[in-house]
């Protein structure tokens, strides 16, 4: 086949010529050179940061310094790499140390002062156990004595790590790695051996659904879009991830950017699409620079671009910066904000796959979703099919956070229990208090009770608990966590971001704020009928609840009301705690919050009047203070300054 | 392809294609909506338009979902008509508590639906948005505080006048809809066509308030007051006052006018007469001066304010004539009043016109010379029924009176420049005329007053192409004005920023339809065709207003009176 394209990189042509060779009848010429890309065959030290976005707050640059540091003072020769981070967020900043000949020690906690020692140490054949968390097999060398297996860590057991597999080992900036390590060989079998409506086919039989939330079988989607008759077809990834919480696009497109790619390349193929773009949000620096790495590396060696590698396949795919909203997540909208028009959604029909941006059908994906297309066509979809349940296979991303001792990333097969996510992957509740309700799905999800935590993670399980899967934004919440106040929070990122365009969710979200606000704080005059103007105002809150998610234009609108129903009908005592008797049992709910002075422990020592902001403390010199209660705003400065401890909350 | 569907139990025949919508309203089933355009693609904003579709687990929008043979449609059952009322409910909770005091008090869509749904309590008490109001412009004033953020204004300005001066701006509960900068109106390219005013369902939008202005000025003592109101004015008020639409009220209203207390009642129409006179005057010179470029109409001013916004390299082409409206008040205060001990800056001039930006109009710079204006105050159609109304007149009960000089000699023959084509009609029969001392026979020039969106008629004049083009509104302008402006077969081409000319102008009555602007121009079409005084009338009717003007003013003379100028504007 010729190979004369001007964009390809010189030395790397052998990559193209392993990739061509799809029977692999020649896999011999290249076996070697792959083993030194895969790191197999190491002639010196391979040091790697694990860290994405995370390493500013680590100061991995500090850590790299440091590194190099030590190498020169003591004229050691190592090759150090930055990849990203492998889901373990509670042990980072995370290091990995492979010598020639032994598996990689993957050490936790790394501190800048720590550099030294480890590298002492581990250099010299020697493995610190005060840092080392585990080791990960390496083909073809040795494994360390009396240090357990990567996937033998309580974490890791139970995972089914396929998206993950190279997060924090594989270098995101080197497509030689990928490739390596099987990149883009599904890409090019494809289009030199299938048809696109036979990938649809594959894609639809295996049963795959889109992860950003809907639960859309993702191959009907494709073929809608590619038995629709245009001169242009567009492919749209939806890297817009804007769920407080969620970051399981980002860790994906930090961690191997390429694995998206060729997930984009191969479902624009599918459709017909010869243009792709990637709408990824501003915000993502690292992850835009990443991806933006990435197709530029593709289409460096020739994988995107006209008549690609001869095959009469064209696909060009360009990232989009995203100006950040999160109605812009909603696929109509999205499609406006890249027509430079106002992020508000159109109506729905006509479906983008019929008519999308500029009016061609257009095919819009979510990261996760698209990740995955590569491996069912390396490995068919017969294989997808045997992970998960009847009607939700494969894995799913989630990111845990919140009361939990390890927040971080998992990748668990679908018919996994919440449970099992909490208590093993996630070690627990933090302190090992008791968990008292489990927030899934970001402000379109719903509040889960700990009974509810055996139920799998199935699309249709968990749409019978009232909410789908959500994107896979999972928050722990305990005896700390006000549910009330929850409800209010995500209402009022409801509200904020909301487009404004549809009067149910622009006004409806408003005043379901204002209500939700007067449960949560103390009201400007407190007459004698208020309590009944709020046990009134949580009866609209059902029946505003259910207009919204009857009549709003979108999903924002439409699954805007989840949380605080959730809230509602499972924990009512605390709303009613909060309506009736004024309390909020967490103490989250400041303006609920009465402070009281003991009077047997006050000394009138005069600290808390002197610094109450809203002169509501009373009381002379060496005589106990009081507190008035009217002008109390609950913030706890009387509290925080007390010397004697004589201070409480009623 | 026709084919059933079934709707609260009831069989009803459906098209393919068609919305929901369209298939219920023509089966005569009323399903209110706030942010539907006829003619425009739904916008699904305002989910008033709801319905309860079997199968169907949210609620859908009729104006938005195609039919299909499977459905059965419930368009009024209890979810429905609750989901309805809470979103009307939702949109008082964020409106101001004005009904009594607002411009549209009985005549607003958010009265008609908090009635039509029997909301009569406060459910949702809470903080509502403090806006100010926009009082720039000199012919709008937006409230925005009233607004319901249909989008209806937005849609109009953009997709059927291609002006895009206003959009939603900020998001959420905080949109508010704005200009660019946020600015105000003033400063924005808004052409002041008043499109966006017959749009808006509530009073957030409504033209500048000039009625409290003329009233002080009849109930000032040493005011004369005069009035010129349009013959399209004439035929339209008659809705606004209980009649079907197409009477021309001219002679009651003469009568009104002046138990108001306007000392002289003027038809505009003769002032048409003269302006038409003045533009085909230049027509022919150019014709004989041999430049073959066309010459452009100006009497719309929101078409002014356009060219010179967007396309100032227009301006030299544009007719420098003053507008019917300008000549006529120029005409009062120099010559009409002929009232002894009555100085020049006593006289208060109205004009009653169905357009707004005629306010715009009256107030530009070299409109008011010495410090006498033209035009001192602008009335649409709209207030000046609030001003008869406001004097207790019986308009309808009065005996016809003939309007005052120049024009009581009636019979004129522009009324038909009320309407879209009816300018470059007129100004053909007169260079027609003027060329060959002929009247042209009216049948031939039929193809100016249809509804198309831009027309062309070439006639043969003795040795000479008379070519005249109409431009019918301002996105009919954007979209021809490329090809158009150097057309060497036309000499003239009339623009109206409005589609479908004065007669569906932004001043006009409210809630009107498609058969109504027709009726409109169709009595200013009868009008005309009972005109006693063509072309070769015309110099009668000129000659000793301008022997008048020019004894009178021997220092600015006829000239200054009918000349007026253009400049390029900037905007934001």
């Amino acid at each position: 086949m010729s190979t004369t394209s001007t964009t390809r990189a010189g030395k790397d042509e052998w990559l193209v010529g392993y990739l061509l060779d799809t029977t692999g009848q020649h896999s011999d010429q290249y076996a070697e050179r792959l083993r030194i890309l895969r790191n197999e065959k190491l002639d010196k030290p391979l040091i790697t940061l694990l860290s994405g976005s995370c390493s500013q707050v680590h100061k991995v640059e500090d850590i790299e310094t440091a590194i190099q540091h030590y190498l020169e003072d003591n004229q050691r020769d190592a090759r150090l790499i930055r990849t990203a981070c492998n889901g373990l967020c509670a042990f980072g900043p995370q290091m990995g140390i492979q010598l020639p000949g032994k598996y990689t020690l993957l050490l936790q906690k790394v501190d800048t002062g720590d550099v030294f020692d480890i590298l002492d140490a581990a250099l010299n054949y020697n493995a610190d156990p005060e840092h080392i968390l585990c080791q990960i097999p390496v083909r073809g060398a040795e494994p360390w004595p009396g240090i357990q297996l990567f996937s033998q860590l309580p974490m890791i057991q139970g995972q089914k790590r396929i998206l993950m597999e190279w997060n924090g080992i594989i270098n995101p900036e080197q497509i030689d790695a990928y490739i390596a390590h099987g990149g883009y060989r599904s890409f090019i079998k494809t289009i030199f051996n299938y048809p696109a409506a036979r990938v649809c086919d594959l894609i639809e039989e295996s049963g795959l659904r889109g992860r950003g939330g809907g639960g859309f079988p993702t191959g009907r989607k494709w073929k809608i879009a590619l038995n629709a008759a245009a001169d242009q077809k567009y492919l749209v990834c939806n890297a817009d991830e804007s769920d407080p919480g969620a970051y399981m696009d980002r860790e994906l497109i930090e961690g191997n950017p390429h694995q998206v790619v060729e997930g984009i390349a191969l479902a624009a193929y599918a459709i017909g699409a010869s243009k792709a773009y990637i709408y990824l949000r501003h915000e993502y620096t690292l992850a835009i620079h990443r991806l933006e790495t990435a197709v530029q590396q593709a289409k460096s060696l020739g994988l995107l671009g006209s008549n690609i590698l001869d095959s009469g396949v064209s696909l060009n795919i360009q990232v989009v910066h995203s100006p950040g909203a999160f109605v812009c997540g909603e696929e109509t909208a999205l499609l406006n904000s890249m027509e430079g028009r106002r992020g508000m959604p159109r109506t729905k029909p006509p479906y983008p796959a019929t008519r999308g941006l500029q009016g061609k059908p257009t095919v819009v994906n979510n990261v996760e979703t698209l990740a995955n297309i590569t491996h069912i066509m390396a490995h068919g979809p017969r294989w997808f099919m045997d992970i998960g349940t009847g009607n939700s296979k494969g894995t799913k991303l989630f990111s845990l956070a919140g009361r939990v001792k390890y927040q971080g990333m998992v990748e668990v097969a679908m018919g996994t229990s919440l449970r099992d996510i909490v208590y093993r992957m996630a070690g627990g509740v933090k302190d090992d208090s008791n968990l008292k309700a489990l927030h899934l799905g970001g402000p379109s999800g719903i509040l889960l009770t700990p009974d509810e935590l055996n139920t799998a993670v199935d699309y249709e399980d968990l749409k019978s608990l009232g909410a789908g899967m959500g994107s896979g934004g999972m928050i722990v919440l305990d005896e700390h966590a006000c549910l009330v106040d929850t409800a209010r929070f995500y209402m009022s990122f409801m509200q904020a971001e909301s487009c404004g365009k549809c009067i149910p969710c622009r006004e409806g979200s408003r005043r379901m704020l204002d209500i939700l606000h007067s449960l949560t704080h103390r009201p400007a005059n407190e007459a004698g009928h208020e309590t009944l103007e709020r046990f009134k105002g949580v009866m609209q809150l059902e029946s505003l609840a259910q207009v919204m998610k009857d009549t709003s234009l979108c999903g924002l609108g439409q699954n805007a009301p989840n949380p605080l129903l959730s809230a509602l009908t499972k924990f009512r005592d605390e709303f009613e705690e909060h309506i009736f008797d004024r309390k909020c049992r967490a103490n989250v709910c400041r303006e609920l919050r009465v402070f009281y002075i003991d009077v047997e422990k006050c000394t009138g020592c005069t600290l808390c009047a002197r610094k109450c902001p809203y002169d509501a403390i009373i009381g002379s010199p060496q005589y106990p203070h009081f507190v008035v209660e009217e002008k109390c705003t609950g913030c706890g400065i009387c509290q925080a300054v007390c010397k004697f401890s004589a201070v409480f909350i009623r | 392809m026709i084919f059933d569907i079934e709707v609260n139990g009831k069989t009803i025949k459906a098209r393919r294609g068609e919305m929901i919508l369209e298939a219920l309203e023509r089966n005569g089933i009323a399903i209110p909506t706030l942010c539907h355009m006829k003619g425009l693609s739904p916008s699904g904003a305002c989910r008033m338009c709801v319905v309860e579709v079997e199968g169907v687990k949210e609620l859908v929008t009729s104006c938005s979902q195609p039919v299909e043979e499977w459905m059965k449609i419930t368009t009024h059952s209890p979810r429905v008509v609750h989901a309805r009322k809470t979103i009307v409910e939702l949109l008082l909770a964020n409106h101001p508590d004005d009904c009594l005091y607002c411009v549209r008090n009985g005549m607003c869509e958010l009265q008609d639906m908090a009635s039509e749904h029997h909301i009569m309590e406060r459910r949702f008490p809470g903080k509502r948005l403090q806006l100010k109001t926009d009082p720039s412009s000199s012919s709008l004033t937006r409230d925005p505080a009233k607004c319901i953020l249909c989008g209806r204004c937005i849609r109009t300005c953009d997709e059927v006048m291609g002006i895009t001066a206003i959009d939603f701006t900020h998001r959420g509960n905080q949109t508010i809809i704005g200009t660019t900068a946020g600015k105000g109106l003033n400063l924005s390219s808004c052409i002041t066509c008043g499109q966006c005013i017959m749009a808006c369902p509530t009073g957030a939008l409504h033209e500048k308030e000039q009625l409290s202005l003329v009233q002080q000025a009849l109930h000032r003592k040493d005011s004369y007051v005069t009035i010129s109101y349009s013959p399209t004015l004439a035929v339209s008020i008659g809705e606004m006052l209980g009649l079907k639409s197409g009477k021309d009220l001219s002679g009651m209203l003469n009568a009104a006018l002046r138990k108001a207390g306007f000392r002289k009642v003027f038809n505009n129409v003769a002032a048409s007469d003269i302006n038409i006179s003045l533009v085909a005057d230049l027509v022919v010179q150019r014709l004989k001066k041999g430049i073959r470029q066309p010459l452009f109409s100006s009497c719309c001013p929101a078409w002014v304010k356009m060219a010179e916004q967007f396309y100032p390299e227009l301006l030299p082409q544009l007719t420098p004539v003053k507008s019917p409206q300008q000549l006529m008040g120029g005409l009062v205060k120099s010559y009409l009043v002929n009232a002894p001990g009555v100085r020049p800056d006593q006289i208060f001039h109205v004009a009653a016109m169905p357009c707004t930006a005629k306010k715009f109009e009256a107030q530009r710079e070299e409109m008011t010379h010495k410090g006498i204006s033209d035009v001192d105050a602008v009335l649409t159609t709209r207030e000046l029924v609030r001003l008869i109304k406001l004097y207790g007149i019986h308009i309808l009960q009065l005996e016809p009176e003939a309007a005052d000089d120049p024009s009581a000699a009636g019979g004129f023959s522009s009324h038909v420049t009320g309407m879209s084509g009816g300018v470059a009609e007129s100004v053909l029969r007169d260079v027609y005329f003027k060329l060959t001392g002929k009247e042209i026979a009216l049948n031939k020039l039929g193809k100016l007053r249809s509804q198309k969106s831009y027309k062309e008629l070439i006639v043969k004049a003795g040795p000479h192409e008379i070519g005249v083009a109409v431009v019918n509104g301002s996105m009919a302008l954007r979209q021809t004005i490329a090809s158009l402006k150097d057309r060497k077969d036309l000499l003239f081409i009339e623009v109206m920023a409005c589609e479908g000319g004065c007669v569906a102008g932004g001043g006009q009555p409210l809630k009107s339809d498609e058969d109504d602007i027709r009726n409109r121009a169709r009595a200013l079409a009868d009008l005309d065709s009972k005109a006693t005084m063509r072309a070769a009338g015309k110099q009668q009717l000129i000659e000793p207003l301008q022997q008048g003007v020019n004894t009178l003013h021997p220092d600015t003379g006829w000239d200054a009176l009918c000349k007026t100028i253009f400049a390029k504007r900037s905007v934001i």
